[in-house]
């Protein structure tokens, strides 16, 4: 129908089709890259870290002097922290999940095979680690206070019973997982044997970053290095008034030492998934400019080429064209421009994509964004040019009489 | 002339208000949100200490085992290592160094003892990485290996001590020691912190400074990354100082060409001997590693940044299309007034200058509105970022400030030239004819 004609007028001017069609096609490839590194974030910041995250805090005490004894304050802060009204459980363990600092090793079934080494984050801590964090048994059982080791950091030799993540059994135990794993011993890069005596479902490595953050170890010991991190569950709801009293609780039952980094795991979660999340608000800023940027431009190169061709339009409003067929050519033909947009948009956007997957190690981006960015884009070019397309409509036909 | 071309860009923006603002408006975004990324790539991936950079070199060594299968060799050096090229390197500025926190004690008994981030390192340190002091200075070499109880301060921790008064000469009680301070530096922000970038290359310095020695002496409490690769044999701390455990950074200044290449030969002649003990086993493609390389072996530039580079080019070139786009539209539009122009005896070389500065006037004044586009972004990036980066550097300066106006007004005028092509060739007779 109005096909052919809309299409020879835009051939008469094909900088102006260019011009938009590139336009849309970098809009589109920022856009739907965007929102998919945003999804990627976002996805990175909502796995749980297998533990009871909302009730948790923790603090540092680092103890001076010639007379601080390190084991007995320990063994007598977590006494009275344990007796606090409105706490849970605490632990004393070098160091928490999501914090981004922390420690690691290898696990290999065979002693001295490093071929086969499986990495894994290490916890230290006693022996209410689990319940303090709130982490669920799966296989085997818990650790009792016969397990724990208590030793200096010089020495290497580590407890000799271990939980480990379900992740990580299934990694070490292909066949049999979980339950093959109980009981088995698997064995440290300087080949001690260690027995796996239980299995939670799930505790994060603290690396946010790291490709095997589901491999964990809790090793039941308390090393003697001249800090103490206490690990603290509360009731919930409870937290705000817990978190100044347990400072002053310590401050009070021992001057030989100063307490630091009194922090909720809420809080440091979203300081180690700042970036991500700086990232996302940027990415989002972006998107809503582009459009904004997008749609200003293809208002204004369509005021343009109305004004151009007012004498035309009222021409063939008085050869009787109703408004509505000019209307329809204008948004046709921003559907004919935007399409060949997209469609050169949707070829940058993978190229864009594969570049971002070889360069970042990024995953690839999912079927369904190309065609969903292709048609929010062409919904953008509608509705941008609808303003301009009425007033066309509006020309009036005495218009093709008048010389200007 | 050009003053009068000024005033016909003027006159034509006040006949097209909206046209010419939404130009200035995508000119302004695409090079606001451009100079923003421009500023995070300036500062975090520049050159921190540009005068000096190609010659200080950070050592890599063939660490590993390659039983392990994608192990990336450790950045820093075990004690073994570092107590051999300490050893061998003496013909140049050198220095081993390594974090440490610790405890201060003030000797107020008002201030609570508090802990602080501390470095170990050598005399040379202070020289080759350029420390600003504002009294004393580093220590004497003699002290390193005397290992005296010496420390210097960051500006911070003196001010928190002695009220920033001149303490040279003081005593710090630092991890139940005492120490004499023999300087207190001066305000220093390097970014990216160059000398370590193994341990946050954007965090703030540390407090204070000791001879590196004295961490192993005094046991102080190592804060840094520790990478093993192979167990320590038998308990104990000398077992640790023995074991293939990397934490020790280690740096080198090499003048000229000379010093490099005979430094690089001593190196690879000590990998080799290494190797011939059976150390050393999993080899490496390069030693030796100036302060830029070193950067970028060691991925200091953020992967947000460089997919943010890439993103904001091409914001940039949607809104300079768009500008293309609309300069079209514009120049076009006055057709009429150009044929009278032209009638009026005006060359195609006057009307390309006049257009040329009309584009460019659009461009100036899209490049001040940008200014204000990348300050409001760079400061929004600060606050989402908090604490989390040193930032006090995250501003527009001159230079940033100069290429935004410059790099707005060269891309509208590139942009422009097709529009202004057009223009120039437009035939008087059709448009004198509609008058």
């Amino acid at each position: 129908m109005e096909f052919g004609p809309i299409l020879r007028a835009l051939l008469r001017n094909k900088l102006g089709v260019i011009l938009i069609a590139v336009q849309i096609a970098f809009t589109m490839t920022v856009i739907v890259n965007a929102i998919y590194i945003i999804n990627q974030r976002g996805e990175l910041m909502s796995r749980p870290s297998g533990t009871d995250e909302s009730n948790l805090f923790y603090i540092r005490s680092i103890g001076f002097g010639e007379n601080f004894n390190e084991e007995l304050t320990v063994a007598d802060d977590l006494g009275r922290l344990r007796q606090m009204p409105g706490i849970v459980d605490a632990t004393v363990i070098n160091t928490v999940p999501v914090s981004n600092s922390g420690s690691s090793s290898g696990f290999s079934l065979e002693p001295g095979a490093l071929e086969s080494i499986v990495p894994s984050a290490i916890y230290r801590a006693d022996h209410r680690s689990l319940n303090t964090m709130g982490l669920e048994l799966i296989a085997g059982v818990d650790f009792t206070e016969a397990d724990v080791l208590t030793r200096p950091q010089s020495s290497n030799t580590d407890a000799d019973t271990v939980i480990i993540t379900q992740a990580l059994a299934e990694e070490l135990f292909p066949e049999g997982g979980a339950q093959a794993a109980v009981g088995q011993s698997i064995y440290t890069p300087s080949q001690q044997a260690i027995r796996v005596i239980g299995v939670v479902r799930q505790l994060q490595a603290p690396w946010t970053l790291w490709p095997d953050i589901e491999n964990s170890v809790i090793s039941p010991e308390i090393v003697i290095d001249g800090s103490s991190l206490y690990l603290i569950r509360t009731e919930p709801g409870e937290q705000d008034r817990l978190m100044p009293a347990v400072e002053e609780m310590l401050a009070a039952s021992n001057q030989q030492r100063i307490l630091r980094q009194l922090r909720t795991m809420s809080d440091t979660r979203e300081e180690s998934y700042r970036i991500d999340s700086v990232m996302t608000r940027i990415l989002s800023v972006v998107i809503v400019t582009l459009v904004f940027i997008t749609a200003m431009g293809i208002v204004g190169l369509a005021v343009f080429s109305i004004n151009r061709r007012r004498k035309q339009i009222g021409t063939r409003r008085a050869l009787g064209a109703t408004q509505g067929s000019i209307l329809r050519h204008f948004l046709l033909e921003n559907a004919i421009i935007s399409g060949i947009g997209v469609i050169a948009g949707a070829v940058l956007t993978i190229a864009f994509n594969i570049f971002l997957v070889q360069t970042f190690n990024m995953p690839r981006i999912g079927w369904y964004y190309v065609p969903a960015g292709m048609l929010a884009l062409l919904l953008v070019g509608q509705l941008a040019v609808i303003g301009p397309s009425r007033a066309a409509s509006r020309i009036t036909p005495a218009l093709a009489t008048r010389s200007v | 002339m050009f003053i009068y071309y000024v005033r016909l860009a003027l006159l034509s923006y006040r006949r097209n208000p909206i046209l010419s603002s939404l130009m200035v408006l995508a000119v302004a975004i695409g090079i606001g949100a451009y100079m923003v990324i421009f500023t995070l790539n300036y500062f975090m991936g520049g050159d921190p200490i540009p005068h000096k950079s190609s010659q200080l070199h950070h050592v890599q060594l063939d660490y590993g085992n390659p039983a392990f299968p994608d192990f990336d060799p450790p950045p820093q050096l075990t004690y073994i290592d570092t107590m051999a090229l300490l050893d061998l390197t003496t013909d140049y500025p050198r220095t081993a160094s390594s974090k440490f926190v610790g405890i201060v004690e003030p000797a107020n008994p008002e201030i609570r003892p508090f802990s602080v981030s501390g470095r170990g390192n050598f005399s040379d340190f202070f020289t080759m990485f350029d420390l600003p002091f504002q009294y004393g200075s580093g220590w004497h070499r003699s002290a390193d290996e005397g290992r005296q109880q010496v420390i210097v301060l960051s500006r911070e921790l003196n001010e928190q001590l002695f009220g920033g008064a001149d303490s040279v000469g003081e005593t710090v009680h630092l991890h139940g020691y005492n120490f004499t301070v023999v300087g207190v530096l001066d305000t220093w922000t390097p970014v990216p912190k160059f000398y370590d970038v193994n341990n946050g290359p954007f965090d703030p310095i540390e407090e204070a400074y000791i001879p590196w020695h004295l961490i192993v002496d005094l046991r102080m409490d190592r804060s840094g990354n520790t990478n093993c690769w192979q167990a320590p044999e038998g308990d104990g701390f000398q077992a640790f100082l023995n074991a293939e455990c990397a934490w020790i950074q280690f740096w080198v200044e090499l003048q000229d060409r000379n010093a490099y290449e005979n430094y690089l030969n001593f190196i690879n002649s000590y990998a080799a001997e290494q190797k011939s003990f059976g150390r050393l086993q999993q080899p490496v493609d390069q030693r030796l590693f100036d302060v830029n390389e070193w950067m970028i072996e060691q991925e200091v530039l953020p992967d947000e940044t460089r997919i943010l580079s890439a993103l904001a080019a091409m914001l940039l070139a949607v809104c300079l299309l768009n500008t293309v786009g609309l300069l079209l539209s514009k120049f076009l539009g006055k057709a009429p007034e150009i044929g009278v122009r032209q009638a009026l005896g005006a060359h195609k070389g006057s009307l390309f200058i006049q257009h040329v500065i009309e584009a460019g006037f659009i461009g100036a004044l899209g490049g001040v509105l940008g200014l204000g586009v990348a300050a409001l972004g760079l400061e929004g990036i600060k606050i989402l970022m908090g604490d989390l980066i040193v930032s006090d550097w995250m501003q527009l300066n001159l230079t940033v400030a100069v290429v935004t106006i410059v790099l707005a007004i060269v891309s509208t005028v590139i942009a422009g030239l097709y529009p202004i092509w057009r223009a120039c060739n437009i035939n008087p007779a059709i448009h004198l004819k509609l008058q």
